[in-house]
Order: structure tokens, then C-alpha cells, then sequence
């Protein structure tokens, strides 16, 4: 048992690491563009020089690289303050869903500027009826000649407001059961009768939206599966919503927290020597300790050629608790100017306000901590399912909270 | 550290590990502790010299003294199994302790009259440190060394009644206020003292000018109990973990079986989200065990912080796992007749063996603090 890297690891580590040093835009050369202009400057350097996508097929726009490069890539990449979050949808579970059921004329052509960052995709799956329950989505398609007609809505959709594409999940049969009258599309976000609407959350920030879709035609040559078959498709995508393994988590962390409160002071002593404070602080080590370390046991398992065990799903659930844990502590530590906002005149700009206001939304995101529970306990320890009243019922006769 | 990727046992450690389960399930059912628990026996002897046999109790000690001279992770891959079994003998005492303090500042007449019959288990040594309530410190030690022999009274003492020698923890005057003594039991004055958990014997010790021989340097005693609690932290962490996954499956297997309106109550939220959850806790203590064993099989700089680590995980998740185990198993988990007690009993052991949960706390933070970080 070590921590060193077999000598081909290395050398991929090496040229990995020099070309990110030679290549990283200085804060200069991003001076006055916005987050996405930033993204896309910085998706468009890796990809001229064959380090987007990198496991993805060379045909696609990726570099025919083994599952180990890419974390050891994540690690390395993760050292640099880079952007990286707007592709996050379209290149991780978009893109694995195109591969897996598009045409090959498809592929040719939208996986390449996925890639190199030329089009955002987002990924339009929740409702209103349907979070957890994803399934009991209600948005409707119906067929006209050549294309499908599409009405309802859609929520929680990330990025919705600056992306070029989506992915969607449509109801075609309300009459069979529910998941079997779902079906797939991709299809432009500019497309005629797609409304947009931010939704405010309670950090202030606005990342989701409101998709409102009135009468918008999708081809039907945009379909991905048969009709029917959506779900089965669907679950590609969501089998690629987990996190990353190997890169580096920023923000409210134990050393963040740890420096705080060496700085700060309980009754004129330096909080960090108060035994309460030095337990919560433990805890949290041991924590992130915990999460990275798993991390480590399933790049080994990568790196051996085998398929990580489901350990590294736990990540999600335990992170989020955490962060909000430690944000709420650390306003603690300030004692009332924790709770300012202003950066003139609170630590940290406001950052463990901010975290605070965040991390509910953290917890939800993704598939909140109960359905987190659930997976764990369903798919790695195996318990049976939770009952299901509307098993085999025809869509239109289950039970809804208006009906 | 911190890069690459070969943060797994090996294939010799995985097939050392399924022969040691094997030979455990065969030889140390829970009939067995079972019998140990209702008996009079302090400990399985049987069990004890099979152990001694399989070479285990021989595993990182030297070549030249008798031993295997094998990696610390094959004694972390043992530890595991035997915490998992809930074995009860007195492995803990005299390998991770009595061993390793010989090791580590043992004479070398000490080293060569003892660590040979230490390999084969003829022998059992303990470690005496506590003497009453409280947390130990060098401020607060009564025993003392004059003239080559130790007085004091030393209680609980893990395998005291059964040992043939302990290492002593005694004050002294100079340097960090306490030094180590080896003493040879026979004739010292031994009283079995009755715990929560009676599948591990202990007993008090009363030292009347016990002849005592020296370990290390006087007055460089503390410095090497907390070496020595480092070392043993990480393989008592093995033994935690492995019994946290056994709660964890007794609880699984016991609620898949258990109907309640008309289905297994492992069907019902309350009791997934449970065990889900002691899951998770198992995963971390599994992890940071596996940064403690790399640390300890590595004399890594960073072991202050890994062992600190792993112990406080473990601690934790067979807390969890042991005391949600019996709540699983409802008012049948409670019952003396069913086996939930095992895990609940040594899960407290193990917590307080080596210094308690917020010790290894403190120690973590303030490893930490003196930049022993990772």
C-alpha cells in the first residue's frame, strides 16, 4: 500500500501537470469576462490541445483515455483556480447519453462542440409533480407529422438561461404505467415557445429556472430510444450524476475553519485551545479525511482495471451536512458580526453567510439526503424497495395531490 | 504523499484476510464468546494457542527474535478479522501493546528473553497504565519506581489476571514525569475486577516493591506511551471497524427476516435510512483505517494525525453500528439470549482502552497543529 503512481501514471501525471502550468490563463488574460466567457477561453485552450473530454473517443473530441487519467487529470487540473462548472451538465451526463443512443451523424456532430465548449447543454428532467418521484414527470408530447409537440413545465433546471441545448424527458403515453410512457429527446434551447425563468434562492444566487415549453416542436429525429423508452434512457443519464472522483473540493473547509479559529478568541483565549472546539474541528477532519481517502480506495480500484465499489457514494450525503455544519459553526466562532454580510465590515466577505444560505440547496440538489439513503440502502446494502402504490397503474388513474 | 492511487492491501494481505475469517468462523463461533461471556474462563485458551500456532502473535515481530518479521498491514488485516469475530482473547494486550512497547523501547535482554515467546503466544504481556477514574497523566500517577522496583496500585488492567508480565507505567521525577517498567507478574498481588465486557478479563494489580527493569530512558516514559498509543491506536481502529460491518450486517440480516405489517421491516424507511447511515460511518472509519495502516506499516511522519484519525472514526462508527444494531433488532436486541450484546459490550471496551474518544480528539487537532499534516 502506497501513494505513488504506476511509472505510466507518472509520466501521464507529468505531461499532465506541465502542460496545465505552461497553459492556465493568468488572471490578467481573464480580466473583465464573466464566468461563462472564462469557461469557455479555458474549455477551448484544453480542447485545441487534446485535453477536453479526455476519456471521450478522439472522433468525439476527446483523447482515448483511460478512467485513472481522467482522475489523475481531475487532480491535477483541480490544483489550478480554473473554471470548469457550466460544462458539468452537458459534458457529464449529456454527452455519456448522446454516446450511448444517438446517431452516429448525431455524435459527429454535437459531441465535438460539447467538448470544446462551443454549446452548454443543461438537462431538463424535474417538475413541479416530480422530484424524487422523477418518473410522475407530466410535461406532454404528442405527435404531429415529422415532430413532436411539447407542453408543460419543467423545474431546478441549472444553466437552463445560458445553454444552447437540452436534454429532456417527456410523458407520450399517459395511459400506460407510469414509467413506461416516457420518452427522450435533445432539442435547442432556442427553439420557439421555450420560456425561461430564473428561480431566486435563498442564497441570493438564481442557478436554476423555470423552463416553461408551449407548443415547441422537437423533431422527431432528436429522439434518443424508441418511444416508450425514456426512462431506460434516463437512466444513463442519472448513472453519470455522481461526483467526479479525484478532484479538489474548494470553500468552507476544515482548514478554513481551523484558521479561523486560531484567530478568533473565546473569553481572551484563542478558540481553538476551547475543548468543544477542538472535538467539532476532530470530527470534520475525520470526515474530510473519510472522503478523501475513499476517493483514494476507488482510484486504486481504477487503476487495478477494476469497477470502484459504491463507496464513493456516500460523498454527496456526508459533504453537504458538513459544509452546512461547519458554515453555522464558524458564524458561532464571529459571534454576532458572523451574521454580517457587508465585506468591509464582516470576516470573509460574508462567506460562511453565504455557505450557510447555500447548503440547503446542497442537500437537496442531486437527490436529496433521503433518496441519498435510500440508493444507499437499496443498491449497496441491498434492502428491498419502498412499496409502491402506483406500480402498474395507468399513469392517468394514480393519485395526485389534485385529483 | 497525496497523489497516486495504490491505496489498497495487497493480493497476499486480501488472501491472508479470507484465510484468517475462515479460521476464525470455524474456530471462534459466537457459541463460543457466548461461553466465555456466561463461564468462568477469563479468556479462550484453545483459541488462544491456535492463534500462537497460525503465527499470528508472531507477525511484525523480528526475524532474529523468533517472529515472522511481516508488514504492519498483515497485522491490521488480523486485527480486523479478530474484531470482527469478537474474539476473546488477549491479542490486543499482548501483541499491541506488550510487543510493541518492547519494540519500541525495549532492552535487548528484555527484547531477547520475552519477544521470542511473545511469537508463539506461550506468553501473554499487558500494558498497566490506569489507576482508577479519570484520564491518566503523568501529574496524576501514584506508582513509583525505586531501586529496581515498582509500588503502586494499577486498576483496571486489561489480561491482568491472566498476563506473565506487564509493562508499568510509573512517575518519575525526571524529565517528562513518568518512565516505563517491565514486570513479571508472578507473585504480584492480582485481583479480577468484572467489566461491562466479560469476554475480555481484567484485573486489578497491587505492585508491593514488584522487581522491575527499566524500558527505554527514565523520565522518557510519556513520550513512549504516546508513541505506543499511535502505534496500537491504528490496530485497535482495525478491530473497530471490522466490528462496526459485523453490526452492520447482523442488523441487515435480522431486519430482511423480521415481518412487521406484512413485510420485512428492512422495507421501511426508518430502518434503510438507519442503517444507511451506519454505512456511511463505516465507510469513513474504513477509510481513515486505511490511511492509519499505510501510516503505521510506513512509520509515516504523519501517523500522530492518521492514527488519531482512524481512532476517533472508529470509535465513532462501532458506537453507531453497535447500539443501531440492537435498536434494529428491538426488544429481541436487548435479550442476554441474543448476540447484539457482543458488539455493544467491546465497542464501549475498545473506546476507552486507549484513551477515550475526546483524548484522541485532542490529539488529533493538536497533531495537527504541530504541522503534522498529510
Amino acid at each position: 500500500m502506497d501513494f505513488k503512481d504506476t511509472p505510466e501514471e507518472a509520466a501521464f501525471r507529468d505531461e499532465a501537470r506541465q502542460w496545465l502550468e505552461a497553459n492556465v490563463p493568468a488572471d490578467d488574460a481573464l480580466k473583465g469576462l464573466d464566468e461563462i466567457e472564462r469557461s469557455k477561453l479555458w474549455q477551448k485552450r484544453k480542447y485545441d490541445a487534446g485535453w477536453a473530454c479526455i476519456r471521450w473517443p478522439k472522433e468525439y473530441g476527446g483523447r482515448d483515455a483511460s478512467a485513472i487519467e481522467q482522475v489523475i487529470w481531475n487532480q491535477e487540473e483541480s490544483r489550478f483556480n480554473v473554471p470548469s462548472g457550466v460544462f458539468a451538465i452537458g459534458q457529464g451526463m449529456a454527452a455519456p447519453t448522446m454516446m450511448a443512443w444517438a446517431s452516429e451523424e448525431d455524435k459527429v456532430k454535437h459531441l465535438p462542440p460539447l467538448a470544446s465548449g462551443e454549446h452548454i447543454w443543461c438537462q431538463l428532467f424535474s417538475e413541479p409533480a416530480g422530484g424524487s418521484d422523477l418518473a410522475a414527470l407530466r410535461t406532454q408530447a404528442k405527435k404531429d407529422g415529422d415532430d413532436w409537440v411539447i407542453n408543460g413545465q419543467k423545474i431546478w433546471t441549472s444553466g437552463a438561461h445560458f445553454s444552447d441545448y437540452g436534454i429532456l424527458v417527456v410523458r407520450t403515453d399517459p395511459t400506460v404505467a407510469k414509467h413506461k410512457g416516457l420518452t427522450y429527446f435533445f432539442f435547442d434551447m432556442k427553439s420557439p415557445g421555450v420560456d425561461v425563468k430564473p428561480i431566486k434562492q435563498i442564497s441570493g444566487g438564481a442557478n436554476f429556472n423555470e423552463v416553461y415549453f408551449t407548443d415547441v416542436r422537437i423533431p422527431d429525429s432528436q429522439r434518443l430510444g424508441a418511444v416508450g423508452q425514456g426512462w431506460q434512457v434516463a437512466l444513463t443519464t442519472l448513472m453519470n450524476e455522481r461526483a467526479a472522483i479525484g478532484g479538489g473540493g474548494m470553500g468552507v473547509g476544515f482548514d478554513r475553519i481551523f484558521e479561523l479559529a486560531k484567530r478568533v478568541n473565546i473569553d481572551d483565549r484563542p478558540a481553538i485551545e476551547d475543548r468543544q472546539v477542538r472535538a467539532k474541528l476532530a470530527d470534520w477532519y475525520c470526515q474530510e479525511s473519510g472522503l478523501r481517502f475513499t476517493g483514494y480506495r476507488s482510484m486504486s480500484a481504477l487503476s487495478r482495471g477494476d469497477t470502484p465499489g459504491p463507496e464513493n457514494s456516500i460523498g454527496k450525503y456526508v459533504g453537504a451536512s458538513k459544509t452546512q455544519d461547519m458554515a453555522s459553526f464558524a458564524m458561532d466562532l464571529l459571534e454576532l458580526s458572523g451574521a454580517v454580510l457587508d465585506s468591509e465590515h464582516g470576516e470573509e466577505s460574508g462567506i460562511y453567510a453565504a455557505t450557510y444560505m447555500g447548503a440547503p440547496g446542497g442537500r437537496i440538489a442531486g437527490g436529496s439526503d433521503e433518496i441519498m439513503l435510500n440508493i444507499l440502502a437499496e443498491r449497496v446494502l441491498g434492502m428491498p424497495q419502498d412499496v409502491r402504490l402506483d406500480k402498474g397503474i395507468p399513469f392517468n388513474e394514480i393519485p395526485t395531490g389534485s385529483n | 504523499m497525496v497523489e497516486g492511487v495504490n491505496f489498497e492491501f495487497s493480493d497476499e494481505q486480501n488472501l491472508l484476510r479470507d484465510q484468517a475469517r475462515g479460521f476464525l468462523q470455524d474456530e471462534c463461533p459466537t457459541t463460543l464468546v457466548r461461553g466465555i461471556l456466561d463461564g468462568d474462563d477469563s479468556y479462550a485458551r484453545e483459541l488462544w494457542e491456535k492463534i500462537g500456532q497460525m503465527g499470528w502473535t508472531a507477525t511484525v515481530i523480528p526475524e532474529s527474535y523468533g517472529g515472522l518479521g511481516a508488514s504492519y498491514l498483515d497485522l491490521c488485516v488480523i486485527a480486523e478479522e479478530l474484531g470482527r469475530a469478537v474474539a476473546p482473547v488477549p491479542f490486543s494486550s499482548s501483541v499491541y501493546l506488550a510487543t510493541e512497547a518492547l519494540l519500541l523501547v525495549g532492552t535487548e535482554a528484555q527484547k531477547e528473553k520475552w519477544l521470542p515467546k511473545l511469537a508463539t503466544g506461550e506468553v501473554v504481556g499487558t500494558f498497566a497504565i490506569s489507576e482508577g477514574s479519570g484520564r491518566p497523566s503523568p501529574a496524576n500517577l501514584n506508582t513509583t519506581a525505586v531501586d529496581g522496583t515498582v509500588s503502586g496500585t494499577k486498576i483496571p488492567v486489561p489480561d491482568g489476571d491472566i498476563a506473565d508480565f506487564a509493562v508499568v507505567v510509573a512517575a518519575s521525577q525526571r524529565g517528562d514525569g513518568a518512565s516505563l517498567y517491565l514486570v513479571e507478574l508472578e507473585g504480584v498481588e492480582r485481583t479480577s475486577v468484572a467489566t461491562l465486557d466479560p469476554t475480555r478479563s481484567h484485573a486489578k494489580l497491587t505492585f508491593d516493591g514488584a522487581t522491575a527493569s527499566v524500558m527505554g530512558t527514565e523520565g522518557e516514559g510519556w513520550a513512549a506511551v504516546e508513541k505506543l498509543f499511535n502505534r496500537a491506536a491504528v490496530l485497535y481502529a482495525w478491530e473497530q471497524i471490522a466490528g462496526s460491518e459485523a453490526a452492520l450486517e447482523q442488523a441487515k440480516e435480522y431486519a430482511m427476516g423480521r415481518y412487521a405489517f406484512g413485510r420485512p421491516i428492512a422495507g421501511f424507511q426508518a430502518i434503510k435510512h438507519k442503517l444507511a447511515n451506519v454505512y456511511v460511518k463505516n465507510t469513513l472509519a474504513r477509510s481513515n483505517g486505511y490511511y492509519g495502516a499505510w501510516a503505521l506499516s510506513t512509520d509515516a511522519p504523519e501517523l500522530p494525525i492518521a492514527a488519531a484519525t482512524a481512532r476517533v472514526s472508529g470509535t465513532q462508527a462501532y458506537y453507531f453500528a453497535s447500539k443501531e444494531n440492537i435498536q434494529t433488532h428491538g426488544g429481541m436486541g436487548f435479550t442476554w439470549e441474543f448476540d447484539c450484546q457482543f458488539f455493544y459490550r467491546r465497542s464501549k471496551l475498545l473506546s476507552v482502552a486507549i484513551g477515550s474518544e475526546s483524548w484522541w480528539q485532542d490529539r488529533l487537532i493538536t497533531a495537527i497543529e504541530r504541522g503534522q499534516a498529510a
